[in-house]
């Protein structure tokens, strides 16, 4: 693996190794010490040029856990405010010898263009509209854990389908596996062709209760120039996941951040059957798995294309 | 490939090697054993048979070196990890790495670093059935089934029966492993 830009490059035997490596993992967290020297000497970028909680604190710590080197860049406070092109910072940056960047964006693209900018390998950390491929392996992680299997498992993912990008990362991957997808919201937040990503479409609670799983996504408020409903209110009303529409026994995920009250109830994001806080967790131990697929080994390959492939 | 150990032979030499870790360790709390994945797990899990027979119960735990080998980027392939498992506490107390083979020293070492992780052990102690030399680092077992001497572009080959089916120590050359498609150290 030399980047993950998107969820679809993984074929699904890789999608499976890397939750297998994640799960083993795991049990770093319950050691004394909390962290192993595998990728010591190397260097992790962390390139936010958005705002970011969980994503960027998970991949610094997932990082730190591996003995890597991490350098943190957030757009504020640096020179791009003095006007700094985002290729001249990723220049800049490259050029201090990251082994992996790890870019976080506005734009649909960016991360690409990163990877096609420095030598470093890049991980996508969600850019613009387009994708989010670690919180999409994150997803997996924590319905596998929860549900004890991914085949054939019914997910509704239900809000702003059109300006998200865990949504499209989720989709590709709920396909990958062999999970069956639909997506619900109002039909001015359902991008158009969705159905190619493998996903039926409902623009109305009605059918949630065949649901195993119901995935609630966030109004992206920041990516809409205009709110495209009527009101918010009227938006809860129709679309808000709260205790009277989700069953007993189905499980709730939430991608973060919650604005309780609108795309959920608060009361229910706290209910055991919320996986939320099982997402938070599974973002530790998956980064750790992406990380290390990407790092781990491989250096001396490096160098020697580098050099002109003379083996 | 030689057989140099059969199945009674092995045994024996655990049984052995039981012996000299319960004379060694006469003081409480008892002695803990810790086997190396992948074959160390099993020789580990005999030795705690014997033991029981000896002083009463040990604790036993599993340990993955893979995340602290100190050729992780020299590798082409990405190493497979496996879960540790250790549910006593190291610390106060002592712990017997238990591994097949002993050559360069590296896993030793390895797994040296990784128990540590897990606590403070008051004093490590290592067991291997087989020591067959060329050391490329200051360490040496507490214990040895068997001392063979070979040649480096030898391979010394260990079966168990948990992994592999049957228990055997052969020697073979780096031709007969690669067409065996067996691991050879």
């Amino acid at each position: 693996m030399n980047n993950l830009l998107g969820i679809g490059e993984l074929e699904r035997r890789e999608i499976e190794e890397l939750l297998a490596l994640a799960e083993s993992f795991e049990g770093i967290d319950l050691r004394e010490v909390k962290k192993v020297p595998a990728l010591r000497g190397r260097t992790v970028l962390n390139l936010f040029m958005e705002p970011s909680t969980r994503t960027r604190s998970s991949f610094e710590l997932a990082a730190k856990r591996l003995s890597a080197d991490v350098l943190n860049f957030s757009a504020a406070g640096s020179s791009v405010e003095k006007g700094e092109s985002f290729k001249d910072t990723v220049l800049t940056l490259s050029a201090q010898g990251p082994d992996l960047i790890v870019v976080r964006a506005p734009w649909a693209g960016a991360a690409e263009l990163v990877a096609r900018w420095s030598g470093a390998k890049v991980v996508n950390a969600g850019d613009g509209g387009h994708e989010h491929p670690t919180q999409a392996l994150v997803d997996l992680y924590a319905l596998k854990r929860r549900m004890g299997r991914l085949e054939g498992l019914s997910v509704w993912v239900v809000g702003d389908i059109a300006h998200s990008r865990v949504a499209r990362s989720l989709l590709i991957a709920l396909q990958k596996v062999g999970a069956r997808a639909t997506v619900c919201g109002p039909p001015t937040l359902i991008p158009p062709a969705v159905e190619a990503l493998g996903a039926d479409v409902s623009y109305t609670l009605a059918g949630l209760q065949e649901a195993d799983v119901v995935y609630a996504l966030r109004l992206q408020r920041e990516r809409m120039a205009e709110l495209p409903l009527p009101s918010l209110r009227e938006y809860a009303a129709c679309y808000q996941i709260d205790g009277g529409r989700l069953a007993p026994g189905q499980l709730l995920c939430h991608a973060g951040p919650v604005n309780r009250g609108v795309e959920v109830d608060g009361r229910v994001v706290d209910l055991p059957q919320s996986a939320v806080l099982d997402q938070v967790r599974a973002g530790l131990a998956v980064r750790m798995a992406v990380i290390y697929a990407l790092l781990a080994g491989g250096r001396e390959r490096a160098a020697v294309q580098a050099v002109g492939g003379v083996a | 490939m030689k057989v140099v150990l059969r199945e009674r032979e092995i045994n024996r030499a655990l049984v052995r090697i039981a012996h000299e870790i319960a004379e060694r360790n006469p003081d409480p709390p008892p002695p803990a054993l810790v086997g190396v994945l992948t074959r160390g797990v099993p020789l580990a899990r005999r030795l705690q048979a014997a033991l029981a027979r000896i002083v009463g119960p040990v604790p036993i735990g599993e340990l993955d070196i893979g995340l602290y080998r100190d050729d992780l980027a020299l590798r082409g392939e990405l190493p497979v990890v496996r879960a540790s498992r250790i549910d006593f506490d190291p610390a106060k107390r002592t712990v017997v790495i238990v591994d097949d083979v002993l050559y360069t020293g590296r896993t030793a070492r390895a797994a040296i670093d990784a128990l540590f992780d897990y606590g403070r052990p008051a004093r490590v102690q290592l067991a291997v059935l087989v020591d067959r030399g060329h050391r490329e680092l200051p360490i040496r077992p507490d214990y040895v089934g068997k001392n063979l001497p070979t040649a480096k572009r030898e391979h010394v080959v260990v079966s168990v029966r948990e992994v592999d089916g049957r228990d055997e120590v052969a020697i073979a050359v780096r031709e007969e492993v690669q067409a065996s498609g067996g691991v050879g150290r």
